[in-house]
């Protein structure tokens, strides 16, 4: 069990600065595609090279299995982001969005020779912020707030007085 | 504690979120309030987002109006299709003239495959879109064809009736196609035999009662076509040219954007052909190994094929590669330019041109071939202030697109469409000048298939933004355009309508096709007689 007295003050402040950002960054990554209905993945997975591209290529073959990609996909960054801002099953929604987020960037990894008809964001050399962002979020699952800022805490709590007092 | 919460300063916003919580809470002293403003700590970061993202739903609604009003798009109806509301119909009965590899594209679009080729989608995952494909209630119960080979293919063809829904009528091979338009039990025919043979057959099946799809072009001569289009319009039967581009929704969203002139006056219009293979440029006697494909004497009706042409000996390049010899057709003009020309008539009916030059070279394929491989032609349409041009070249695949250009924007249409803003345009003058309208790149485009970009780091959202033109295929659905092209030809003919690629259309399209055959030939540039409707 973590409790705030691990951290220091700024180290706590951060951990938290960082949580919040890369949720609202996941969790409008879902809205705006929630937002907009003809939104599919399959550009994305067009433009695959490398290990998932061969992943990338059966999933665009099957219109019925790339709805149900683009679904999941949609959803799953709108719970990951809620789960993140709000600190609730935090640790899976954050193993979650850098597992998602780490898919990302295996489908078109900026590696020396492959070349990507869509634009890009910035310079990248195998490092891009798609990786950076995983990383981080793993990260984040390692060194949890929730158990001091989120729903887990308030749950969490309430389960420990309950059990305390015998009420409720 | 209360310091971290200071911190972040989320106190205020959470307090009163949780105050009813608080309350009840305190008063049993299980959990302290200051155990709820930690737990709530995520709603004021939450509703920051929301106050944003609300902002931004405010504006790119305002832009997107404001870029739609400026383009005259505001009030933009888009065509609503019918497809795929199947209902209980005759079957209609179709022989298929020609049975080559145009047939088996056709004959897939009716809904009828070959076994292997079934076999062939299903591994590559392309089978289910066919199988998805309207049910267009017909059978093929004829095949004629002077190749026995393709002939048989045919019949493996029509009998094929994977397809739920497929007729379980009996097909038969025909030794001429004389034979098949005797047979009262054909109701319509498709032609898709080597050009020379068009539009005698036509006239032939018309003739004989036959509703007709007829492959492009659709005539090798003035006589010919003249005497097509005097037959069909005496005729009550059902004409539709073999066109399918202009199938695709792009076309019908175009043609909403060209009528609500948010191009300007146009003036000119480049169309083009691109290709670089061997297969492109009309080589296909080889199979895949290099060796000739087969077929000899024995198994082709040599003296059938040539029909009216002149003699010559039987060969596989001719076979195979009859496109190259100006005895069966016209080349680029009439195997390409034709769906260039059907493009841009279905649009605008900019119908017969005053005038056309063209010129061209055999310059990069020094085969036995007649036909130019570069190939150039200028339609002139004064009385309607316009210029078509046509630029087709088999030695590079350098993609030129298809643009029709206005005063005020341009419009490249291909699979999508694309308008750029001119930087000069009069009428969106106030919107280029306020920054509203950026005339670097396109404005708006249109692309049935595909929607936005994806993925976390996507710096493309702003890229593929503002897309106001946004629709899906059909239903979401990927339609094979002939299947389009042949579904209107069968409404038509069962509802008594005049299909889009008409006698009418057709006849514009063969004589703008002649004209610029005559004009290559002959090295002058040559005239259409209104009066006397003929090419001088």
């Amino acid at each position: 069990m973590i409790n705030e007295k691990k951290y220091t003050k700024a180290q706590l402040i951060f951990l938290l600065v960082l949580r919040f950002v890369i949720g609202w960054h996941v969790l409008y990554e879902g809205i705006s595609k929630v937002m907009n209905p003809q939104w599919t993945s399959a550009n994305f997975l067009q433009e695959s090279q490398g290990i998932l591209s061969g992943f990338s290529g059966w999933i665009l073959s099957n219109s019925s299995l790339l709805s149900i990609v683009d679904f999941l996909n949609i959803w799953g960054l709108v719970l990951i982001g809620l789960g993140l801002i709000f600190g609730f099953l935090f640790k899976p929604a954050a193993i979650a969005g850098s597992v998602l987020i780490f898919i990302y960037y295996l489908s078109v990894p900026p590696l020396v020779g492959y070349e990507y008809t869509l634009p890009s964001d910035g310079s990248n050399l195998v490092i891009n912020r798609t990786l950076i962002e995983a990383v981080a979020l793993f990260g984040l699952a390692l060194f949890p707030t929730n158990e001091v800022f989120g729903l887990d805490y308030f749950i969490s709590s309430r389960q420990k007085g309950t059990l305390q007092h015998g009420r409720k | 504690m209360a310091e971290n919460n200071n911190n972040t300063g989320e106190r205020e916003p959470a307090k009163n979120q949780s105050s009813p919580d608080s309350t009840e809470h305190t008063s049993t002293k299980d959990i302290s309030r200051r155990t709820v403003l930690k737990a709530f700590a995520g709603i004021p970061v939450a509703g920051i987002l929301g106050y944003e993202w609300f902002k931004k739903i405010n504006y790119d609604k305002n832009k997107k109006d404001r870029i739609a009003r400026e383009l005259g798009l505001d009030k933009m109806e888009f065509p609503v299709s019918d497809y795929g509301k199947d209902a209980k119909r005759d079957t209609l009965r179709i022989g298929i003239i020609g049975f080559g590899r145009r047939a088996e594209q056709l004959s897939a679009g009716l809904g009828f495959m070959h076994p292997d080729e079934v076999k062939k989608r299903e591994n590559n995952n392309t089978l289910i879109s066919w199988l998805e494909q309207e049910d267009l209630h017909v059978a093929i119960t004829g095949i004629c064809d002077v190749f026995d080979l393709h002939a048989e293919r045919g019949l493996t063809v029509a009998n094929n009736s994977v397809r739920h829904g497929a007729s379980k009528l009996s097909v038969k091979q025909y030794r001429t196609y004389q034979d098949m338009l005797a047979d009262e039990s054909i109701d319509a025919v498709i032609i898709s035999t080597p050009d020379h043979h068009h539009a005698s057959m036509a006239i032939d099946a018309v003739k004989a009662g036959k509703h007709v799809y007829l492959e492009k072009s659709v005539a090798h001569t003035e006589e010919e076509l003249n005497e097509l289009y005097r037959t069909v319009k005496e005729s009550s039967i059902v004409f539709q040219l073999g066109h399918q581009i202009t199938q695709s929704t792009v076309f019908k969203q175009a043609k909403e954007i060209i009528g609500k002139n948010v191009l300007g006056k146009i003036t000119l219009i480049e169309t083009t052909s691109n290709r670089n293979t061997a297969e492109g440029a009309w080589i296909r006697h080889l199979d895949s190994n290099g060796n000739p494909k087969p077929g000899d004497l024995k198994s082709i009706d040599w003296e059938r094929w040539l029909g009216n042409a002149p003699y010559v000996p039987f060969t596989i390049d001719r076979y195979y590669n009859w496109t190259k010899w100006f005895a069966y057709d016209t080349g680029l003009i009439g195997q390409l330019f034709t769906h260039e020309f059907d493009a841009v008539n279905q649009l605008l009916r900019i119908g017969i041109p005053q005038s056309v030059s063209s010129s061209g070279g055999i310059y990069y394929w020094k085969d036995n071939r007649e036909i130019p491989d570069s190939l150039h032609c200028v339609f002139e349409y004064p009385h309607k202030d316009l210029t078509l041009l046509y630029s087709g070249n088999l030695a590079s695949s350098r993609s030129r697109g298809r643009v029709f250009m206005g005063h005020d924007a341009s419009m490249e249409l291909g699979n999508n469409i694309k308008i750029t803003v001119d930087r000069n345009s009069t009428q969106y003058k106030k919107g280029i000048d306020s920054g509203l309208i950026d005339t670097g790149s396109p404005m708006l485009t249109y692309n049935p298939g595909a929607g936005q970009i994806d993925a976390v780091t996507s710096a493309s959202e702003k890229y593929y933004a503002d897309r106001g033109l946004t629709n899906t295929v059909i239903n979401g659905k990927q339609i094979d355009v002939t299947h389009l092209h042949l579904r209107e030809w069968l409404d038509c003919i069962r509802e008594n309508k005049t299909p889009s690629a008409n006698i009418e259309v057709a006849y514009e399209e063969g004589i703008a096709c002649l004209m610029a055959h005559r004009s290559y030939l002959e090295k002058r540039q040559v005239f259409w007689d209104e009066v006397n409707r003929k090419i001088v």
